[in-house]
């Protein structure tokens, strides 16, 4: 009897055909993915990556809305290129509170994983509200509304409740304090900066988008990145350590 | 017909069911909508309140105008088939394939001329996008593989499709589903997973149709009265079952509350990478290669009138297919932050699955033995042919750009985007326009209007593509290699916008593809509109109810 007429089983049970093709697509995912969750080195042991602040969170929320990933990507691959042009790789453990991660896979713009600190907040009003005035090339279009759009973090609380329930290190003092804690951001020279800064270690407190009247979407977006690669500091990083 | 010996007409369990179900989610969608957090996510409540009413008012309508009795599952010994929802979920096809081909060219324009984004938040080419791919891989593809499975699925099994109120549930389900997404994506609600840009509400209501869709598709199967499942149901069954299982696996979030439309995926960073292009690449394979080579394992045997080359190549390809394609995912992630482990598996597999995709090639492409004179006489099917070949090509470009070396040079750039529209405008396309072709004609019983107009369709639409994909292949290549290009003392040759200059002419000669290919889409509309609203039909009724084997 050949092998062949065996199929003939399949084909005659559509539940034993159903559970075959059950069986055999399960096999690739799960060798591929469960180890993720527990082999050590697939994240980097790094000091000084924490989660993001409630201004960022909101801002990286405004980048998820608008589909920037779509254009930019968030991951700077070891190549000679990539380096000397964007900065160090990107590691894993910089992207571990990112909910989706934004790695992206086209860039019709350059990659921003690393673009926080490389232009002031002024390049990046001008920038989002019209990008051909600071780049004549650029194929971008126009946020101008993120400026006069008012930030709704009303709720803002509960987004930072969702992720401690996934294991996103936020304390109840940090859920607590949420908006409090955007509004702190959002302003220069803010008295409440110093306990931001106690719960959100080096988060950067300034009115990023030029007009201190009010907290708008452009804030919260301009706070996100400007913090973008910022986390790792690389003169103490040694890429030798996570090798096991 | 009121005859005191008729049975007496009970509501079904069903019916009464479905009505109650969507009572309580009107009720639910209104309290929704009254607390919604955004005006957007209102407006979304709102519509599910008032699909829910017209599901409701449908349903009870349909009680009453239905006979007491259920149809019959055959009618004189002939299955009595249900080809009501195959024709709905066609129709959607030709017009959401329009549309998404229309809102794919308006956006290729804003690539070339950015100022056609016109400062509008809704039109940004970042919430467009996901509108034409949602719009031409679920509206259009998603429509083509439920009208084609619930066809071939009768067709073969010679049985009425199982389910009465439920086949219409999936139908209008999946394109209320569309709805909710294309509409979101407008309004700023993604969760920016790409190719899962739904919200948890919209993914919540896609995985009850989709279950109802198993089960009809199943259903219909158990009913079958050959004894042997055909291998376009293979196929078919291998897409309905994967596709549950990676959208629920690649969209497990928790909402931020029922009132937002906002919510949190579950994995993050590298494990969601990975669960992403787990999803994405085989939304690819199953969804747009497995459900279609269904539609090849039906369309052309039936077309051409010749039996399917080799029966055990495709029992060969198919498992291998299915087994080889779940893993190719990390490809999509060469050179980043997953470990190097899961990338090779991933590369790997990626070149395996070169095999059981040219396998299907053969089966398909040789299948016309004996029938090849048939090309030069039927445009439709010179065009399921065309779109086979095209299958061929792109799933050889696909393992080559899977090799790392390879994939350092071409991701990132519109290589990708140029070896996706091979496959998806000469592929899945293709085989899709062929399979309406066959499909109208058969399903509203009249002649094809114009089968001249069908070679006008594949030429221009041919040139269309060819433009579209050399103008990628060169964009893409070329920016490759200016991003890493050096001068002779050992700096970057060029700043990144100089390369998005050079990209210009190539954004226009693409622009002008997609319009040539949207040009061959709207012949193919008219001509089914003249062949369905044509006076006299094609064949007497009684020989079209005729089984298809």
């Amino acid at each position: 009897m050949s092998l062949w007429s065996k199929h003939a089983i399949l084909e005659k049970n559509s539940i034993v055909l159903v559970i075959g093709i059950l069986i055999v697509i399960a096999i690739g995912g799960l060798v591929e993915i469960v180890p993720l969750f527990y082999l050590k080195n697939t994240i980097e042991k790094v000091d000084g990556v924490r989660p993001y602040t409630p201004l960022e969170l909101a801002g990286r929320n405004i980048y998820v809305r608008e589909g920037c990933y779509l254009c930019h990507s968030q991951m700077i691959r070891p190549l000679r290129d990539e380096v000397e042009r964007y900065g160090h790789y990107s590691l894993a453990v910089e992207s571990m509170y990112d909910r989706p991660f934004q790695w992206g896979s086209k860039r019709t713009g350059p990659d921003l994983a690393r673009v926080g600190g490389k232009y002031s907040d002024n390049w990046h009003q001008d920038h989002l509200r019209d990008p051909r005035s600071v780049v004549p090339g650029s194929v971008m279009p126009n946020y101008s509304w993120l400026t006069q759009t008012e930030l709704d973090y009303r709720h803002l609380a509960q987004d930072l409740k969702v992720q401690a329930l996934l294991g996103v290190p936020y304390s109840p003092d940090m859920i607590a304090n949420a908006e409090a804690d955007v509004v702190a951001q959002a302003t220069t020279d803010s008295p409440a900066a110093g306990d931001l800064v106690k719960r959100y270690p080096k988060a950067q407190a300034r009115d990023f988008d030029g007009n201190p009247d009010r907290v708008s979407e452009a804030d919260a977006l301009i706070a996100y990145l400007q913090l973008l690669g910022t986390q790792v500091d690389f003169k103490l990083y040694d890429d030798k350590a996570n090798i096991r | 017909m009121a005859n005191a010996l008729a049975p007496q007409k009970t509501m079904t369990l069903g019916e009464g069911g479905l009505a109650l179900a969507f009572a309580a989610l009107a009720l639910l969608s209104i309290v929704v909508a009254a607390k919604a957090y955004t005006p957007e996510y209102a407006f979304h409540a709102y519509l599910f309140t008032a699909a829910s009413i017209a599901a409701v008012f449908a349903t009870i309508n349909r009680y009453y105008d239905r006979q007491a009795e259920p149809a019959p599952l055959t009618i004189d010994g002939k299955p009595n088939y249900n080809m009501g929802p195959v024709k709905f979920a066609t129709a959607a096809a030709v017009i959401w394939g329009i549309a998404g081909f229309t809102v794919g060219l308006y956006i290729a324009c804003e690539l070339a001329f950015p100022f056609l984004n016109l400062d509008l938040p809704w039109i940004t080419f970042g919430r467009l996008r996901p509108l034409h791919t949602s719009a031409v891989v679920f509206a259009f593809g998603g429509n083509v593989l439920i009208a084609t499975s619930l066809y071939v699925v009768q067709r073969t099994c010679r049985a009425r499709l199982a389910g009465d109120l439920s086949p219409w549930f999936v139908v209008l389900g999946y394109n209320f589903f569309i709805v909710i997404a294309g509409t979101g994506y407008l309004l700023g609600i993604t969760q920016s997973k790409e190719y899962a840009e739904p919200e948890w509400y919209a993914d919540l209501w896609l995985t009850v149709v989709w279950v109802v869709y198993f089960l009809i598709f199943l259903g219909t199967i158990m009913r079958r009265t050959e004894p042997h499942i055909y291998v376009a149901n293979w196929f078919y069954l291998a897409f309905i079952l994967t596709i549950a299982v990676l959208h629920i696996g690649n969209n497990a979030a928790i909402p931020v509350s029922l009132f937002s439309p906002k919510s949190y995926i579950v994995w993050s960073g590298v494990q969601d990478a990975m669960v992403q292009w787990w999803y994405g690449h085989n939304a690819v394979g199953f969804f747009l290669t497995a459900g279609f080579l269904a539609i090849m394992y039906y369309f052309i045997p039936k077309r051409c009138n010749r039996p399917v080359y080799s029966y055990r190549l495709s029992i060969i390809h198919f498992w291998a297919l299915i087994f080889l394609y779940i893993w190719a995912g990390p490809h999509h992630l060469h050179y980043t932050a997953l470990p190097d482990w899961a990338q090779t598996l991933g590369m790997t597999f990626s070149i395996m699955l070169w095999m059981p995709s040219w396998g299907g090639m053969i089966n398909g492409i040789m299948t016309l033995s004996g029938a090849w004179d048939k090309l030069r006489t039927d445009p439709v099917l010179r065009m399921m042919v065309v779109s086979v070949a095209f299958y061929g090509m792109s799933t050889f470009e696909g393992p080559m750009m899977s090799v790392k070396i390879v994939n350092s040079l071409s991701h990132y750039t519109d290589w990708t985007i140029g070896h996706v529209h091979s496959g998806a405008l000469g592929w899945v396309a293709y085989i899709s326009f062929g399979a309406i072709y066959c499909l109208v004609p058969w399903l509203w019983n009249r002649q094809l209007y114009s089968l001249k107009l069908v070679n006008w369709h594949f030429w221009i639409s041919t040139i269309g593509i060819v433009l579209y994909i050399t103008a990628m292949w060169v964009s893409g290549i070329l920016q490759g290699l200016m991003w890493r290009a050096y001068t002779s003392l050992g700096f970057l040759e060029y700043s990144f916008v100089e390369t998005v200059e050079a990209m210009h002419p190539f954004y226009v000669i693409r622009a002008l593809g997609g319009l040539l290919f949207l040009t061959g889409a709207l012949l193919m509309a008219w001509n089914l509109w003249k062949t369905v609203n044509s006076a006299e039909s094609a064949v007497p009724a009684s020989l079209a109810l005729a089984p298809a084997e």
